[in-house]
């Protein structure tokens, strides 16, 4: 297979360009994470926890025991009457609390 | 090395030609791709970024809490427990909690309400989470009206909205002094929500939790370690569920990207046969395949994996909004702290990169190593 040696304009020039700033803004992604995996701590946040004595996120507050999942009892979920369901959504992709799980012990 | 790099620019140059020539099926295809590795990127970095957030900020929670059960039940603990618990050896200080649930029919959400001795204050006076002022439209200075366990109304003055950057862990908080607390839920003065411990010496956590269930039999120990594993279960259980629902995607996708690249049309077949026939070798067109699939899979994977990085860390992960939320009213608006593993990333990429190239490659190969006259006919 034969190739002209020659100047003229390539779109793999174009193409390749385009993947190299790509992969640029790739590497500054890992360096953004890396520069705050040292500088982040979180310390207001940090300082509320330990004065209040939080332990959990209110990520899910639909339910008592999706808002503070790690102080649920075993039966928070299924609180209504002997065999009710587990009716919110976030009780589908909860876990149990892992102390309560059978394998912990 | 310039030959050689020439050489490459004109392979990558028929290459862009020949995906041109198919636009809108190749087109189709690349954002596809990018949709996919967008999508399990997302829930990737979400979990990851909310481990460890969750690592990061429940690392001050306290180090035991007791909670009493009654008939499996979380009940209120009697104030002489702390006494109980504060003579157990190892226990360095016990100190009673109050705090509870209150919905508010008026927004329809749940608020966690709790007593915060050091803000001193007064009976009638609150302090609320940011995402609780935002729903309600409230702030310093305004009233919110609460109603007592009979029933009474019980206003109460805002005099401070906690700070939004710690939103993650106050959105839906309302602070009152523990007067306020036993007035609104007609609470006995005896009794407590539970009980935070510290312990004298933390390795010994686990051991002082053993004594406490022995001298309490009713009681619940929970340990700041099994917090931070449940935070830790959780986020991974997700993940999880939201590959098991992203499965089915992955496999049509594999079923459209191995349809595209194994099964290599008669037209492309004759186009490999005539480039054999003009005198391209079999290692032009491998190196021809091997940048086709090389261009599409790494633009998708880059394109998809910035794009997630992007709304996950810098949009509020709001596409996942509705997951994360259920029925829930009172959402917080946070910022994840951009995070990185790199052993995802090698997972990410040998699960979307490596079979599209390895696709696009064998089929190429067989084509290429086949009579230029017998492809040519075909």
């Amino acid at each position: 297979m034969l190739f002209r040696s020659s100047t003229h304009f390539h779109k793999a020039d174009v193409a390749l360009t385009l993947l190299a700033m790509l992969l640029l803004l790739f590497g500054l992604a890992l360096a953004d994470a890396a520069w705050h995996f040292h500088s982040a701590d979180g310390a207001a946040s940090r300082a509320l926890a330990r004065e209040l004595g939080l332990t959990d996120l209110s990520l899910f507050t639909e339910a008592r025991y999706t808002r503070h999942p790690t102080q649920a009892d075993r039966h928070g979920p299924f609180q209504d009457h002997p065999a009710a369901l587990d009716h919110f959504p976030t009780g589908t992709l909860l876990p149990p609390p892992s102390d309560l799980a059978l394998h912990s012990h | 090395m310039r030959p050689l790099l020439e050489r490459q620019k004109y392979l990558i140059d028929y290459t862009l030609a020949a995906l041109l020539r198919r636009k809108t099926r190749n087109l189709g295809l690349l954002l596809v791709y990018t949709l996919l590795v967008f999508l399990f990127a997302s829930v990737l970095l979400l979990g990851q970024g909310l481990r460890r957030e969750a690592a990061l900020l429940l690392q001050d929670a306290p180090e035991v809490i007791v909670q009493k059960l009654s008939a499996g039940r979380h009940d209120l603990l009697p104030a002489a427990w702390l006494d109980i618990l504060q003579r157990i050896r190892g226990v360095g200080s016990a100190r009673g909690r109050l705090w509870g649930y209150y919905y508010d029919p008026a927004v329809k959400a749940n608020y966690t309400l709790m007593v915060a001795p050091e803000r001193n204050l007064e009976t009638g006076e609150i302090i609320v989470g940011a995402a609780l002022a935002r729903i309600r439209q409230i702030g310093v200075g305004d009233y919110l009206g609460l109603r007592t366990a009979e029933g009474q109304p019980l206003p109460l003055k805002i005099v401070g909205v906690l700070d939004s950057v710690s939103e993650l862990l106050s959105a839906d908080l309302l602070l009152l002094s523990e007067a306020g607390f036993r007035q609104l839920f007609q609470l006995p003065p005896e009794v407590y929500t539970d009980a935070v411990l510290t312990v004298r010496n933390p390795r010994e956590a686990r051991t002082v939790a053993s004594k406490i269930a022995l001298a309490l039999p009713a009681s619940r120990p929970i340990l700041r370690a099994e917090i931070l594993r449940t935070y830790d279960a959780v986020f991974h259980w997700r993940e999880g569920m939201v590959f098991v629902a992203l499965g089915s995607l992955l496999l049509a996708f594999l079923i459209l990207a191995w349809d595209k690249a194994a099964g290599l049309s008669a037209e492309e077949k004759r186009e490999i046969g005539i480039l054999k026939a003009i005198g391209w070798e079999t290692g032009d067109i491998l190196g021809m395949k091997l940048w086709e699939g090389t261009l599409l899979s790494l633009t998708a994977f880059l394109a998809g994996y910035l794009l997630a990085w992007w709304q996950v860390f810098h949009g509020g992960a709001r596409l996942f909004a509705p997951v994360l939320k259920g029925w829930a009213v009172l959402y917080p608006d946070f910022r994840l702290t951009p995070t990185v593993d790199l052993q995802q990333i090698l997972v990410l990429l040998a699960v979307t990169v490596l079979p599209y190239i390895v696709a696009t490659l064998i089929p190429g190969w067989r084509a290429a190593i086949s009579d230029p006259d017998a492809a040519m006919r075909e």
